[in-house]
């Protein structure tokens, strides 16, 4: 039978994988920017996991909500992308240092 | 082993090895390929806990537009991958290391041992005689109609923001603006002069 360790366990690799791919990708924009989704992604599978086995149907709202907020954020970061590279003509985060920071 | 497990663990399978893919290779159109497939089979174990909707929705929604966004923006740009790659072999033990541990310090904290336990329930949605759609719709209507309506305002400062962004004027175009072409007037285009004859009439050359 699949048992809530199944999903959390997957949720908790899949976390760690792109924490692994967001330090060994740090030039690459657009990889960084998919690492985040993936890490979305681990926390939805533990929302959806906990809402099915509590039955609660909190857990899948916030799942849906959770999307919306990252389909958002995922445009809006890649318009930015797109006007970083119009106007520096790099994505590699190493480079981007105008600001000093 | 049943067949739910087994296809859980298979898609599982499938989900773990795409987002290894996904940070691992050198093109990132084959990332973002990577990453279709690591949406694709999750929405699948998601279908496997009866959450059908989110399940679909994630197809639709990650797969249908989202992914094709990246994809659309990574084909558009022509991005010199080698520079981007310095640093990886460096950072890679620091990486496996730090995703490792990681790993381990979630499997400790949730202990899965005792989560064991937590069989599957038998399906909230099917217990009140609905479907998982109907479920979700009826929580979504009724208790979070407000932060439903501000997901929406969300959505649409996000398409504003997006297109603001990219919006750029190019001087030395020639386009035509329809709303200067509707108010233009007689007397700016035509003039009227009054002036003699060249020549005198009946005269045929």
């Amino acid at each position: 039978m699949i048992t809530l360790a199944h999903y959390i366990v997957l949720g908790a690799m899949l976390f760690s994988i792109s924490i692994a791919g967001i330090l060994i990708n740090r030039k690459n924009l657009i990889i960084l920017l998919m690492a985040i989704e993936l890490m979305l992604l681990a926390v939805n599978i533990n929302f959806v996991a906990f809402s099915r086995f509590l039955g609660d149907a909190g857990g899948q709202v916030f799942v849906f909500f959770i999307l919306t907020v990252a389909a958002a954020e995922s445009a809006i970061g890649l318009a930015i992308l797109v006007v970083l590279f119009r106007n520096r003509s790099t994505i590699n985060v190493a480079e981007i240092d105008s600001m000093r920071g | 082993m049943t067949l739910p497990l087994l296809c859980f663990y298979g898609f599982a399978t499938v989900t773990v090895l795409a987002a290894l893919g996904v940070i691992t290779v050198r093109n990132s159109v084959h990332a973002a390929l990577c990453l279709v497939l690591a949406f694709f089979s999750t929405a699948a174990t998601w279908i496997l806990a009866e959450s059908e909707f989110l399940g679909i929705a994630l197809v639709v929604v990650y797969v249908g537009a989202v992914m094709v966004l990246f994809l659309f923006v990574v084909m558009m740009l022509d991005i010199k991958v080698e520079p981007l790659r310095e640093g990886f072999i460096r950072y890679l033990p620091v990486g496996i290391v730090v995703a490792v541990l990681m790993f381990a310090e979630i499997v400790a904290l949730i202990g899965v041992r005792a989560l064991h336990a937590q069989v599957l329930p038998a399906d909230p949605a099917a217990a009140q005689h609905l479907s998982n759609t109907a479920w979700l719709g009826q929580a979504l209507f009724t208790e979070y109609l407000l932060p439903f309506e501000i997901a929406a305002l969300i959505l649409t400062v996000a398409i504003v923001a997006a297109i603001a962004l990219t919006l750029r004027k190019r001087v030395g175009v020639r386009t035509q603006d329809p709303g200067r072409q509707v108010m233009v007037r007689r007397d700016q285009r035509l003039r009227i002069i009054k002036m003699p004859a060249e020549r005198a009439q009946g005269d045929q050359a």
